[in-house]
């Protein structure tokens, strides 16, 4: 049975696009058929943070608006044959997408893969309503900080009334992925706790991606996280976060702390 | 300079906690608001129907504002009425 999972936030800059790709590629790599979807309509970077923005030739509103078949539309990722992309348009506007064109194209990729993951853009609008409308599932991405925090909460709002199985009177099931997580900081009084966030929030922590230079070089170079430094701190924690999502039970990590200077120089240069 | 001084000995102060506290006022408040009418619009759209009644006015000479306190919150109604009010009521009167 497939899964339409959301990843959204609200704020932007929390890492939806990171999430989205280094999800998606967890899961591909546990063997199930991903495809994930660019509702960024005018600003996408799914195709830039996926390292295949050279090979876009039709995208989600030229599949919405019936100008390209889906599978004209759907680029294979070059290292896992589990994984696809579908682009969002670069040139057009936000409005061409219908809430029943993209019903349309999310029923189709449903019959065709185990997870449509949907990359929401920031903000409350039109692509962001369309990213979540059809979802099963979302991850609520949040970074330990009060304007992102806020954000989250009129997300999860909006999840729990403005989506076809809210209309329905079923639910979304939400997760809180938080990024950027610092536990040093926070230790030391500077950062908001995960106990904090998810007192606030009141949804089930899904994972805790630690704040990390691997995130940085991974866009770079246009390799999901979990495939660019598979063993790395955060791609270890999207790994087990896509466990987690696929119903396995894994101990929740706070990520430890780094090494010392020196150390992580020594680390580095040997690797 | 004591002050300064204080805070280098005692390491920075914690902010995370006022970071929570803070959020959790404000979210407990945009919870109770959310799916309700706007609240303030709707006030403003009666008073303006209740006092339109017996006076001419102008409807954005109508000002309704509210200030959120710890204790108490108030509701501050502006409302400027033309000066030829009293005669006109004098004259109805």
């Amino acid at each position: 049975m497939a899964k339409v999972l959301v990843v959204t936030s609200g704020k932007g800059g929390v890492g939806k696009t990171t999430t989205t790709a280094a999800l998606g590629a967890a899961l591909a790599q546990r063997g199930e058929k991903v495809v994930v979807v660019d509702f960024d309509v005018g600003l996408r970077n799914l195709d830039l943070v996926m390292g295949a923005e050279r090979r876009v030739v039709f995208d989600l509103i030229n599949v919405v608006q019936g100008v390209a078949k889906l599978p004209q539309a759907l680029i294979r990722d070059k290292r896992l044959e589990n994984l696809w992309l579908l682009p969002a348009s670069q040139t057009r506007d936000k409005d061409a997408l219908t809430e029943e064109g993209v019903g349309k194209v999310i029923d189709d990729l449903r019959s065709r893969f185990d997870w449509v993951i949907c990359d929401s853009p920031a903000g409350i609008e039109r692509g962001a309503s369309m990213a979540m409308r059809f979802a099963d599932e979302a991850v609520i991405v949040t970074n330990p900080e009060v304007s992102s925090v806020r954000d989250s909460d009129r997300i999860i709002g909006m999840l729990d009334s403005k989506t076809v199985r809210a209309e329905k009177g079923e639910r979304v099931e939400k997760h809180i992925l938080i990024t950027r997580y610092d536990p040093s900081r926070a230790a030391r009084g500077e950062m908001l706790t995960i106990e904090d966030i998810l007192e606030i929030l009141a949804t089930p922590l899904l994972g805790i991606i630690p704040e990390s230079q691997d995130v940085l070089k991974a866009s770079n170079v246009g390799t999901p996280v979990t495939l660019s430094n598979a063993e790395g701190a955060p791609a270890r924690a999207y790994i087990d976060a896509a466990r987690r999502l696929c119903g396995d039970t894994v101990p929740m990590q706070v990520p430890t702390e780094r090494k010392g200077f020196m150390d992580r120089l020594l680390r580095r240069r040997a690797a | 300079m004591s002050m300064g001084l204080l805070r280098l000995l005692r390491g920075n102060k914690a902010s995370a906690p006022v970071a929570r506290e803070r959020l959790q006022i404000l979210l407990a408040h945009e919870r109770g608001l959310r799916g309700q009418p706007d609240l303030l619009g709707v006030l403003r759209e009666e008073i303006l129907a209740v006092v339109s009644r017996h006076v001419t006015l102008d409807p954005t000479k109508v000002i309704v504002r509210l200030d959120r306190g710890d204790e108490v919150s108030t509701l501050e109604v502006d409302i400027e009425v033309p000066n030829d009010f009293e005669r006109k009521r004098a004259a109805v009167g």
